[in-house]
């Protein structure tokens, strides 16, 4: 058994709306998704004494502490990597937790993504930024490759190269994410399905990739509390117990432009997944459902394959039918994703997977002892699997 | 406006060559195995002692994409931009300037140009390969 396995839990989940406007500050987002959460498990601000973020969050841990009223912090971190630091802040806690480092952690993310600084427009200040990342995209942005959805796009045509799979069959990832969109009222797309005609009549961003294959930009945070499983037991929610939680970066990785090494794709994922099993002595046999990180619909494919839910291009066969929409073999992304909720770098899929293991889920999947959840894809990321 | 690459000591051949008219390769002085990107410590050897060499400036496209949408910094969209599998065994990024979006596909032979900027920055390209004299 992992040292830390089954040795914290996330207590507490919160969050703001999530809008294209939020019409408040970043700070001001997160300060109300940390009240949030904090509320939901019934621990006040005096019990928090960590606070783990991304790196790229523009409220430092702090700031945060500053308007909490939260006068000491004994643990605070970053994690790096854009969406890839989403399961990774939860680690982040979890360790601090298990080691006695902090009692109560809270993992926070908040941005106005939508209406201030917005993610899917080519980013000059990824290109111009003074570090190796920046000294990295000197190979892609001025060749005109510099937007999320052009990255991914990448990848995917190879993929599709290789293995025959389809804009359909990544179609039908957005499909799944808007019909649980659909039933879920906090979602962007809140009563808005989708059918696969409606994805491949979609104007085309960069191709291969049609606007459905692409999240939307949007305002709002997302705040997860986490404490031992002993002092959950005690508050207000069923603990949702960290089985296990890893990062992964693999080898010749880059930020979202891995694409030197023989085979490009995602192995980090598969660092992740490798990780995932063996901490928590789970298989993909016994997730009934999870969360994988949907901000482009190609990488949810390839996930399921590093993750091993099935074969090397397999994928597209193992989605077909609606194995991955509510009441097939492995429903993902029950909340609607990051293409239908809302794309709140992937703490919204942390919290949805905490829903379905308090039975609460607005799309809840019968008997859910286990949820696995990823974080960022196409660079170095994270993951959980979270148990009841 | 052309979005210009950051540079430092271990890529700054790289922009010298091709304001020179070259694509250079980074080659390890030590073990001769080449890379790109460049970087200061050789993959292979772990030596530190490198040079370059001018790559032929051939390839093949190993993937593509055409991107339409958001705008890019001093691009007329839509652009054909590859992912170019060099005869050097090395692979980079580059736009393809004379293939439309129709007729892209994997496998396509290119050829390396060289699209001067301004002074300071000479960006590669890269055209179809039977159509270069
Ligand atoms: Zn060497």
């Amino acid at each position: 058994m992992s040292p830390l396995s089954r040795k914290a839990a996330i207590a507490g989940i919160g969050a703001t709306e999530f809008s294209k406007a939020s019409g408040r500050s970043e700070l001001q987002l997160s300060v109300e998704a940390v009240r949030a959460a904090l509320a939901d498990c019934g621990l006040g601000v005096e019990d928090v004494d960590g606070l783990t973020t991304f790196t790229m969050d523009t409220s430092s841990e702090i700031a945060l502490a500053r308007e909490l009223g939260i006068k000491e912090l004994r643990f605070f971190s970053r994690i790096n990597y854009g969406g890839g630091a989403a399961c990774a802040t939860v680690q982040q806690a979890a360790m601090a937790v298990t080691t006695g480092v902090a009692d109560v952690v809270v993992c926070y993310r908040g941005f106005n993504e939508r209406s201030e600084s917005r993610f899917g427009q080519f980013s000059l200040a990824a290109a111009t930024q003074v570090n190796t990342n920046g000294l990295d995209n000197a190979w892609t942005y001025p060749m005109g490759l510099g937007t999320p959805a052009a990255t991914v796009a990448m990848q995917a045509r190879r993929y599709m190269h290789e293995y025959g799979a389809t804009s359909a069959d990544f179609g039908a990832v957005a499909v799944a994410d808007r019909r649980h969109a659909a039933t879920n009222p906090h979602a962007f797309f809140y009563e808005k399905p989708i059918t696969l005609e409606d994805h491949q009549a979609s104007r085309m961003i960069v191709d291969p990739l049609h606007l459905l294959d692409c999240c939307q930009e949007s305002d709002g945070a997302v705040a997860l509390v986490v404490t031992s499983v002993e002092r959950a037991r005690d508050l207000r929610q069923r603990p949702a117990v960290v089985a296990a939680a890893a990062q992964g970066s693999g080898a010749d990785q880059y930020v979202m432009t891995s694409y030197y090494r023989d085979d490009i794709g995602i192995p980090e994922m598969g660092v992740v997944g490798r990780e995932l099993w063996r901490q928590s002595m789970l298989a993909p046999d016994h997730m009934p459902m999870a969360i994988l990180y949907d901000h482009f619909t190609p990488y949810v494919l390839m996930q399921l394959e590093e993750l091993g839910f099935c074969g090397r291009g397999e994928a597209k066969d193992f989605i077909a039918d609606g194995a991955i929409e509510l009441g097939g073999r492995l429903p993902l992304n029950t909340h609607g994703g990051q293409l239908g909720e809302a794309y709140i770098h992937g703490m919204n899929g942390i919290a949805e997977a905490v829903r379905q293991l308090r039975g609460t889920s607005v799309n809840q999947v019968p008997d859910v002892p286990h949820v696995l959840v990823t974080a960022g894809t196409g660079v170095p990321t994270s993951g959980l699997i979270l148990s009841a | 406006m052309t979005v210009r690459p950051m540079v430092n000591r271990d890529s700054q051949f790289f922009w010298d060559g091709t304001r020179a008219g070259e694509l250079r390769i980074q080659r390890c002085n030590a073990c001769g195995a080449r890379r790109f990107p460049p970087g200061p410590a050789c993959q292979s050897c772990d030596a530190y002692d490198r040079g370059y060499d001018v790559a032929a400036g051939t390839g093949t496209v190993f993937s593509y994409v055409v991107h339409r949408h958001p705008p890019v910094p001093g691009k007329e969209l839509p652009i054909v931009i590859a992912l170019i599998d060099l005869d050097e065994g090395v692979r980079m990024v580059g736009e393809v300037v004379d293939v439309s979006d129709e007729e892209i596909e994997i496998g396509m032979p290119l050829r390396v140009d060289f699209n001067r900027i301004d002074d300071e920055l000479t960006l590669p390209v890269w055209r179809r390969a039977e159509e270069m004299p």
